[in-house]
């Protein structure tokens, strides 16, 4: 091996002992063959992982690959959507409500929107689905009119809350609850000073919540909300106590009738991996629009990060083969 | 010269008292602001200038005494209720309008920082003014350009530095045409070399004839600008005077002690 001399980093004030300059040697990385061994091992790892999802037969990838896009089961896939979406609307809409109750004035409504949150966080999700299903038994119609006063319509409460308005009910009003903490902590987070600025400017008391306080605070809102909707995916398969065709309860009946177990679980999980990668990307960019003016520079993309890595990688794995080269030299 | 009488930002302060728990902070503040003069409010830490400014918008609401602005009560209606009148705290809306007569300037500036430098500049007088968007855009570049900063429009707030982060403060404050312009110690979170900067462009100001109230430690600028001085100590004002006045000649021996710590 020759002897490589680092090259200082500023100022070649001290001269050289013998002959080349500092500045004109070249400079060889650090190696680290603990890095190497540990991502040989775990390639390693990677590849029998692989190998055995490739080789054994009882994964039946024949048969994923012909339910995958099945009819029942994309429409299941759909049910699952909507589910998610229209509890995450409503979980959230009915959660900032609570949120802005409970930093309200009012001691009633900080009240109310703490009870609230205490019941809705204590009863088990898949108590409250059932509740809301047999609500019907407690309510045979639902009147809508004035509070102790005349009815003026009046509805078979069966044919309102179908197993689907169940779904949607139980689970947003329990997502709401969780939503509530996620939207009051992201307004908390937003500096009292801002306040005080748009209230001596005398903007209208709504435009200070809409232009100023919520964008700051979806900066602390946006990553526990989209873990809530990834959340919510998933928790979306706990309804099919009520035998409501959503992904899981399809894919449910069919190992049932088929008895092909394994291969119908990876289907549903392929689909829920395929929706959260959706969200996931959906959240980085949301992120990114809301970072602006809280950080200098916008972080890259994914893509252009991994153009730039592999770039990098390419360029130090360069280096190191010269130098080697220089080595054996 | 038009008679100074019919010109606006006339402030007047009396009797204000004003308790957090039990630390009285203001303790009986009388004071008048001449429509067009500069008032700089000395004192130390804790001598209650900030609080005394922050009612003065009514940021803060005043136990006791009332303080208006051309006649008109800040934060309070006068209305005749049977035979004798009372008053009726503003409604949040109406409160709103009339702290759009007063510009504020916070110590750590306060600019929104999702908006832009322009954005941060027009946003009051849309939406608190109702002026058309176009109108106050031009006015928000020229407002920037008087601050020294035409070229930053575009930029972030936290893309910029301190001084130029508390001028665009001060554009933002000057665009809702106020009647009398109030300063939170402006350049006390300000790097030394910075200060000159914001203060210069005070002073600009000072001498456009705007009516001003300037909370600071800045002695210098106190004896440049400053029409009237006022000390304040343990929440009264100990002494009011021209510069040359309180600053060369104090009356008080705590305004001498003051004065001998921070010159």
């Amino acid at each position: 091996m020759t002897t490589v001399v680092p090259r200082p980093t500023a100022g070649t004030a001290a001269p050289p002992p013998t002959g080349t300059p500092y500045d004109q040697l070249r400079v060889v990385p650090a190696r680290n063959p603990g890095r190497w061994v540990a991502t040989a091992v775990v390639a390693v790892l990677l590849a029998m992982v692989v190998n055995s999802l490739v080789t054994n037969p009882r994964w039946e990838w024949d048969v994923v690959a012909a339910y995958l896009t099945e009819e029942s089961i994309v429409r299941g896939v759909w049910t699952t959507i909507q589910l998610t979406l229209i509890t995450a609307v409503l979980g959230f809409a009915l959660g900032t409500v609570l949120a802005l109750m409970r930093l309200s004035r009012s001691p009633l409504l900080q009240a109310v929107s703490w009870g609230y949150t205490w019941v809705f966080r204590s009863v088990p999700l898949i108590l409250q689905l059932l509740l809301w299903y047999n609500l019907a038994y407690l309510y045979q119609s639902l009147d809508f009119g004035l509070p102790f006063g005349p009815s003026f319509a009046s509805v078979d409460t069966l044919s309102l809350i179908d197993k689907f308005g169940a779904a949607v009910l139980g689970l947003g009003l329990h997502q709401a609850a969780y939503s509530a903490e996620i939207v009051r902590a992201g307004i908390l987070s937003v500096d009292q000073g801002q306040l005080e600025a748009a209230a001596s400017l005398g903007i209208p008391r709504r435009r200070q919540s809409t232009r100023i306080v919520l964008p700051q605070a979806m900066r602390a809102i946006v990553p526990t909300a989209v873990n809530e909707i990834i959340g919510l995916f998933k928790g979306t398969s706990i309804v099919y106590v009520l035998a409501l065709g959503e992904l899981f309860y399809t894919v449910s009946v069919i190992y049932g009738r088929t008895q092909r177990v394994l291969p119908m679980l990876v289907v549903a999980a392929v689909w829920y991996v395929v929706l959260t990668t959706v969200v996931t990307v959906i959240q980085y960019h949301v992120e990114r629009y809301y970072a602006r003016g809280a950080v200098r520079t916008l972080p890259p993309t994914p893509l252009q990060r991994l153009r730039a890595n592999l770039t990098a990688g390419l360029a130090r794995v360069s280096t190191v083969r010269n130098a080697d080269r220089e080595g054996t030299r | 010269m038009t008679a100074t009488t019919t010109r606006p930002g006339r402030v007047e302060v009396h009797g204000v008292h004003k308790s957090f728990g039990t630390l009285e902070v203001l303790q009986g503040i009388d004071l008048v602001v001449e429509p067009g003069s500069v008032t700089v409010v000395l004192g130390p830490s804790g001598s209650g200038k900030s609080t005394l400014l922050r009612s003065i918008n009514h940021l803060e609401k005043v136990d006791r005494g009332f303080i208006a602005l051309d006649g008109e009560l800040v934060g309070y209606r006068r209305r005749s209720h049977r035979g004798g009148d009372r008053l009726h705290e503003l409604q949040e809306k109406d409160l709103l309008r009339q702290r759009t007569r007063f510009g504020f300037v916070f110590q750590n500036f306060n600019l929104f920082p999702h908006l832009t430098a322009l954005e941060n500049v027009v946003e009051a007088p849309v939406s608190a003014q109702g002026r058309r968007r176009g109108e106050v855009e031009a006015e928000a570049r020229e407002l920037l350009a008087r601050v020294g900063l035409a070229d930053k429009a575009a930029v972030h707030p936290r893309q910029l530095s301190g001084g130029q982060q508390q001028r665009v403060a001060i554009a933002r404050a000057l665009a809702m045409r106020p009647a009398v312009l109030l300063f939170d110690e402006p350049t006390s979170a300000l790097d030394p070399e910075l200060v000159g900067e914001v203060l210069g462009v005070i002073e600009d100001l000072a001498r456009t004839g705007t009516t001003m109230i300037v909370v600071t430690h800045e002695i210098g600028f106190a004896r440049k600008a400053a029409d009237q001085v006022v000390f304040m100590d343990a929440g009264r004002i100990v002494e009011t005077g021209p510069p040359e006045q309180v600053l060369d000649a104090p009356r008080h021996e705590r305004t001498r002690a003051f004065l001998a710590k921070v010159l």
